[in-house]
């Protein structure tokens, strides 16, 4: 009979790391595909994953069980991933000037021009979403991330990422208002 | 007629708090249905995201890398009296490195090599992988540590130490075969692994995130990634039939 995930905690935090194996094998993919959606890269959501595991292992006394395991998982993937984009992008501020990013950008949608002929629909206009979702400051792309892909609730996201919920509100109102900005005349012509 | 603004298009798309006049305002608004027909189309463009599906085996792997490393993760590796046998086994390796590169020079002289280059260079690659594997490690709990007020890094600290002579053997090595990636790499990690050596146990907040930016401002965890990805594409496997293998 499969183990459950509060069966394999219990053991886990009785001192059997074994047990940790079930924990990982179950939740791998789902917290990869959630570090995917917010690096973008499948290097970085597979160390993020390593990472992940790793920091809930070591914090799984902390765990009391009014959530599920999954869901105090995610939060820690969120924060780990949070964490890394916000790195990477101050790295990034480091080496090239905030004017230049913006630039980059428009640069890059604007190349992907979308005219009707080259947006029969789908194809180029899904190589302008993970632009779109670059575009996003750390914080809005967690929460847009959140709400929007795993359909955690706007008061959750904020208990996740310790912020209070009206700015996990207000990342999520951000996130969609730039991302409208970038798609909407793709999207328009695509439809049309 | 107030129109509905993006903001509360958002909340009713997501369903985050029912507010029936919203709905009725949607009802009967057509500016205000045309403006959300818009909003679903992006956001259900967002959903053609595409996402690389790891293969069936990939929960497998992740536990064959994470697993080594849970007992680091709890308990501080010297335990149970196993440093003096580590260390006796680093310098051996490093000596075996660094050997063995020497006799590789010779070897295109006077044919003298115990080992083959591509031996000699996984043999390198193996090692360096593994150290930097745990020297990011303590890196990237320096950067993740969420601890309000003061900070106890002294486990850190402690592992940090025992790294720096590991690490200054294999920059040797790697300055002896050429490898200026490496070597590089590991030059810029010994100057952060001895600043976190040298630093007071115990940090009150602005002195820890000092510390954090030090190490973020480097970029050093990004190169470590970098380095061990290359390393990891260069450990090719022994030619098929040539590898001695033990019956």
């Amino acid at each position: 009979m499969e183990q459950s995930d509060a069966a394999a905690v219990a053991q886990v935090r009785a001192g059997t790391p074994d047990a940790y194996r079930v924990l990982v094998e179950r939740h791998s993919h789902s917290v990869f595909r959630l570090a995917f959606r917010m690096t973008g890269n499948e290097q970085d959501a597979e160390d993020l994953v390593q990472e992940t595991f790793l920091r809930a292992y070591r914090q799984i006394g902390k765990f009391d069980g009014r959530a599920s395991f999954s869901t105090w998982l995610y939060r820690i993937a969120a924060n780990c991933s949070l964490d890394f984009i916000r790195s990477r992008q101050r790295r990034r501020e480091q080496q090239t000037p905030v004017d230049d990013q913006g630039q980059e950008l428009e640069v890059a949608l604007v190349a992907a021009d979308p005219t009707p002929d080259r947006l029969a629909f789908s194809g180029e206009l899904k190589q302008l979403l993970a632009p779109a979702l670059e575009s996003l400051s750390p914080m809005e792309r967690t929460a847009f991330v959140l709400r929007h892909y795993e359909g955690v609730c706007i008061e959750d996201i904020g208990k996740a990422l310790g912020v209070h919920s009206g700015a996990a509100k207000h990342s999520v109102f951000r996130a969609v208002q730039k991302l409208r900005k970038a798609l909407d005349p793709a999207v328009s012509t695509a439809r049309s | 007629m107030k129109h509905l603004n993006e903001d509360e298009l958002v909340l009713h798309y997501y369903g985050e708090g029912h507010d029936a006049a919203v709905e009725q305002h949607l009802q009967a608004c057509e500016a205000c249905r045309t403006n959300l027909e818009s909003l679903v189309r992006v956001l259900e463009a967002m959903d053609r995201l595409e996402v690389p599906e790891p293969s069936e085996a990939y929960g497998s792997r992740v536990w064959q890398r994470v697993a080594p490393r849970l007992a680091q993760t709890r308990e501080r590796w010297w335990a149970g009296g196993l440093a003096p046998r580590r260390l006796v086994a680093t310098a051996a390796m490093a000596a075996l490195l660094i050997g063995a590169f020497l006799a590789g020079r010779v070897s295109q002289r006077r044919q003298m090599a115990g080992l083959s280059a591509p031996v000699r260079e996984r043999i390198m690659m193996v090692a360096v992988g593994e150290h930097l594997e745990r020297s990011q490690m303590i890196l990237v709990e320096l950067v993740n540590n969420e601890t309000k007020g003061t900070v106890d890094i002294s486990g850190e600290q402690q592992r940090a130490e025992d790294l720096i002579g590991e690490n200054r053997l294999y920059r040797q090595a790697a300055l002896k075969s050429g490898d200026r990636a490496v070597s590089s790499v590991l030059e810029e990690l010994e100057r952060v692994l001895l600043e976190i050596a040298h630093s007071p146990s115990k940090l009150d907040s602005a002195e820890f995130e000092q510390v954090r930016q030090r190490i973020e401002s480097q970029g050093i965890l990004f190169k470590i990634r970098v380095v061990s990805s290359n390393l990891r594409e260069r450990e090719v496997p022994p030619p098929q039939g040539k590898a001695s293998t033990a019956l």
